[in-house]
């Protein structure tokens, strides 16, 4: 199986060490994984701040780079949903027959869509690749702390990831999970909402920070960075002691390599 | 141009080209009871009245009469509004001081306003959500008679009581005034509690009569 | 005061929200609320085993009742004026309000009471009949508290829900008297007292009002038939009792046959209220009962929205308040924020699309969402209100600084290369990157969060230098 890794922009920048945990990880389920050096964005930050044209123009390029790969692994199920939910939903924008909102499924027969439909299927996010793909929900992870996790929007109600991470969680030895109330509600990041609405946004994050503390927990995990760089931005700005790890970077910790 | 045509102008280029949806096609939901849902029906009728907090009493037929006149008298309800047509069986039991106002000539909204209660029968109960629907029709009297009264005592025969809503709907006549009663008028305008019992009859009291024996 | 021209000239959404996520009284009214509501609509959602299939059904009708909408309003017209009804078509706010006032003139009545109407409310009718001389009487508890308050509503189903029971008390002291009958002496907060308050104050209105005024939550195409859910009795007092009774109902209303309620009936209550039912719901069919009917059919921007392929499906939108109250954003900031009286997730589409995107206002609101798409999932018909705020984004006004930005970035990240040189300059100078304080739009973001520190080599770079033997 050729598995192509798809890094995303803000985690290539801004935490290359999700990106190498993901490499690891995937070695050593056996995997070979390759990193396609052209990629370099979903195009999301575009098309949900309303630069469609530049959006479009990006995920022209996603699908040029990831069209050949049997799965392509996204650790973001931000970028995953993007590519894979909004995708198809700007390729019926622009689709000859344009079926808009009376038809239950977006028709489109645009070149794009047909290349739309032909690669989207394959992008997972990777807790999704791990239990779909890989049938693993025991990845030999070691990691003995007190850890919370956030579901995070996207992964939850954009892709529908249910409770795979969490199942991936709970195989980790020496790992005690414990729930974080109110996990499904939104984090307050929104890409440049964060910015643009920025009271808004840190309102949410109170809570969620909040929450987060009543757990106890030591470390808040999650399956996107945008969201953890925003709460844990803010955890760290309040000195809260509670750090933020990747899910990929949990799961990439053995004993043998502690 | 006239507004209308105007308006109906500007759906239709609106609209042009957009595909057509098959709505049959969609009607997955259920539409009768699933297979031994049958047989609670009326117990959960009485069960979701309940939980509107209106009084409900469940009696054979024959004890209907007997029922009716406890209630009136436990509200110490002397004067009655009775819409035509109502069973006169069911008021076989009131005392005879019992002032039965009639809706003929109609009632003025003072009168009804005067009035300790009034009792009806319906066209229809639902189970699954507790609902009492009033047609008009003999013994329920045009829609003022169950509104402006403080209090509503409401006759419900067991085979009136389908499982649901659809049940419900294919059974009514839509030409007729429908009025559809779930509880005791309520409100939650405040802080999100609920208060029973604001413009509409602040207590509703329904006797589900079951024929034969129980 | 809850009239549209009211909103004119309100600064833009995130003002707006500043002001009240600082107000503490109205965060816990709106937190508590949103909660309640939350908790029991899912609870009546649950017990449907066949929500997700009446859902699809909804979607479906609504989407049908669209596609064919000129049709079914003339069916509509055409049952409506055989059961004795008159039905008056409205382009416009200004003429709806033109219609209602020379109806009511007709009569000889200066006095009308309305039931909760969201339409009326859009068209600024009691603006309106104030100017011509007519006074309108609110009868719904919430809308009672919101005019003696002369306020505006903040939520779609509770449109005082931004008051407690203490500020409701002290409006009832202060201003039901320069409505008619006075707050009882000695009036306390209790809910059930303060209902009470209110049955009294408007008891004798009822009974002498010769004029209704309402909207519709439906109208049944196939057999003129109109629908209104309501919990109180205010609504059955309105289309009951007066001798002349008249509705203003959107265009987007309609279903098209009669069984269609079997499934409307079921989304709308528990997706609203949270109950299997609400206490009361009115049908009648033209003329009823001895009553003069009139139905006035309002456009008022809405064959714009049906224009919109994207758009449009925000006309399926059955005003049930869902999405307000699953809405984190909403949950914090209320409705007076969204300049409109449709607030929530749904205002935040449906406004832009009927006003434009003039305002700074307006172009603000499809950015009042942090795309979470909670609102989407329990949207009884549907409705994917990410998918369309996304869409009104692509269609709002840029500012020039963040145009300049996108586009920088999107030129940067057209090009690996291009990328990868942004990231190694940013590398070499990450140093100097504050961790605190970020220049520009940034100070936005590390007003309340720290910035993650820049590390030493991109990802890509990690992988050429240990992978490919560095470089290409």
């Amino acid at each position: 199986m050729r598995v192509a890794l798809f890094i995303t922009c803000v985690n290539d920048t801004l935490f290359p060490d999700t990106g190498k945990a993901v490499v690891t990880l995937l070695r050593r389920l056996g995997c070979e994984v390759e990193f396609p050096t052209a990629q370099t964005c979903c195009g999301q930050m575009h098309v949900n701040t309303g630069y469609r044209d530049e959006g479009v123009r990006l995920a022209r390029h996603f699908l040029d780079v990831f069209g050949g790969y049997d799965a392509v692994v996204a650790p973001s199920g931000s970028c995953a949903a993007m590519v894979r939910e909004q995708y198809p939903k700007l390729a019926a924008g622009m689709g000859a027959t344009r079926a808009g909102a009376f038809a239950s499924v977006h028709q489109g027969r645009s070149p794009f869509a047909q290349e739309v439909a032909e690669v989207t299927p394959k992008v997972y996010d990777l807790s999704e690749f791990l239990v779909d793909v890989l049938g693993v929900t025991d990845v030999g992870a070691y990691f003995p702390h007190r850890v919370t996790y956030h579901p995070t929007c996207h992964s939850l109600r954009g892709l529908k990831v249910g409770d795979r991470p969490v199942t991936l969680l709970r195989n980790v030895r020496g790992l005690e999970l414990v729930p974080l109330p109110a996990a499904d509600e939104c984090c307050g990041f929104g890409g440049t909402f964060a910015v643009k609405n920025a009271g808004v946004s840190a309102a949410m994050c109170a809570d969620k920070v909040a929450n987060v503390m009543t757990t106890g927990a030591e470390v808040l995990c999650a399956a996107d960075n945008s969201c953890l760089m925003h709460i844990g931005g803010t955890l760290s700005r309040q000195r809260a002691g509670v750090r933020v790890m990747h899910l990929a970077e949990i799961l990439a910790r053995t004993e043998a390599a502690r | 141009m006239s507004s209308r045509d105007l308006i109906l102008a500007r759906i239709r280029s609106a609209v042009a080209g957009a595909p057509q949806t098959d709505v049959e096609e969609a009607r997955g939901y259920r539409t009768s009871p699933a297979p031994g849902e049958e047989s609670g029906r009326v117990e959960l009728f009485a069960e979701r009245v309940r939980d509107y907090r209106a009084i409900v009493h469940v009696v054979p037929e024959e004890e209907v009469a007997d029922t009716v006149a406890r209630a009136l008298s436990g509200r110490n309800a002397g004067r009655l509004v009775i819409p035509d047509g109502l069973p006169e069986e069911w008021l076989g039991a009131v005392p005879a001081t019992l002032e039965r106002l009639r809706d003929d000539p109609p009632l003025a909204a003072a009168d009804l306003d005067a009035a300790d209660g009034v009792i009806t029968g319906c066209a229809a109960g639902i189970a699954e959500t507790g609902t009492i629907v009033l047609s008009a029709g003999p013994g329920q009297g045009r829609r003022a008679l169950t509104l402006v009264p403080d209090y509503h005592l409401c006759v419900v025969r067991a085979d009136q009581v389908v499982p649901g809503v659809p049940e419900a709907i294919s059974r009514l006549d839509p030409v007729r005034p429908l009025t559809w009663i779930s509880g005791p008028s309520a409100t939650s305008d405040i802080e999100l509690n609920r208060v029973e019992g604001v413009h509409g009859p602040r207590t509703l009291e329904v006797v589900i009569a079951i024929s034969g024996p129980r | 005061m809850s009239g549209s021209g009211t909103f004119l000239g309100m600064p833009s959404f995130p003002e707006n929200a500043e002001k009240a996520l600082q107000d503490s009284q109205l965060r816990f009214n709106l937190r508590k609320a949103t909660h309640t509501i939350r908790g029991k609509r899912a609870a009546v959602v649950e017990e449907l085993p066949d929500w997700q299939e009446l859902r699809a059904a909804g979607k479906a009708i609504k989407d049908d009742a669209l596609r064919n909408l000129d049709r079914y309003l003339l069916q509509a017209e055409e049952a409506i004026t055989k059961a004795g009804g008159h039905v008056h078509w409205a382009s416009d706010a200004a003429e709806a309000n033109e219609i209602v006032t020379g109806l009511i003139r007709a009569t000889g009545e200066t006095r009308v009471m309305k039931v909760k109407s969201m339409a009326t409310q859009e068209i600024g009718l009691n603006e309106a009949l104030e100017r011509e001389g007519i006074t309108a009487y609110e009868t719904d508890l919430a809308e009672l508290i919101v005019q003696l308050g002369d306020d505006w509503p903040s939520h779609i189903l509770v449109p005082a829900i931004h008051r407690n029971r203490s500020e409701i008390r002290e409006i009832f002291t202060e201003h039901m008297a320069e409505w008619g009958r006075p707050a009882p002496e000695g009036l306390s907060d209790d809910p059930r007292t303060l209902a009470d308050a209110a049955r009294l104050h408007l008891r004798e209105r009822f009974l002498s009002t010769k004029v209704g005024v309402s909207g519709a939550n439906f109208l049944i195409a196939e057999t003129g038939t109109l629908v209104v859910l309501e919990s109180e009795g205010n609504g059955r007092m309105c289309l009951t009792l007066p001798e002349t009774l008249i509705s203003v109902v959107g265009i987007e209303k309609v279903l098209p046959t009669w069984r269609d309620l079997e499934v409307f009936l079921q989304l709308l209550p528990r997706s609203s209220t949270g109950e299997r039912m609400n206490p009361y719901t009115s049908m009648w069919t033209g003329a009823t009962e001895g009553q003069e009917f009139h139905l006035v059919l309002l456009d008022n921007g809405r064959t714009k929205v049906l224009a919109d392929e994207i758009g449009r499906q925000a006309l399926r939108c059955i005003r049930c308040s869902a999405c307000l109250n699953v809405c984190p954003v909403y949950e914090r900031v209320g409705g007076h924020a969204y300049g409109s009286v449709y607030p929530g997730p749904i205002g935040a589409i449906l406004t832009p699309q009927l006003r434009g995107m003039a305002s700074e206002l307006d172009a603000s609101l499809p950015y009042a969402s942090s795309l979470c798409g909670a609102c989407y999932d329990v949207c009884p018909v549907a409705i994917d209100i990410p998918e369309v705020l996304v869409h009104l984004r692509s269609k709002a006004p840029h500012a020039p600084a963040e145009r300049l930005g996108l586009t920088a970035a999107g030129w940067v990240l057209d090009k690996p290369v291009r990328l990868e040189r942004a990231q190694r300059l940013a590398t070499r100078f990450r140093g100097l990157v504050p961790k605190r304080r970020l220049p520009g739009p940034g100070a936005a973001w590390t007003a309340t969060r720290d910035v993650p520190a820049v590390p030493e080599e991109s990802f890509r770079d990690w992988w050429q230098r240990t992978e490919e033997g560095g470089g290409r």
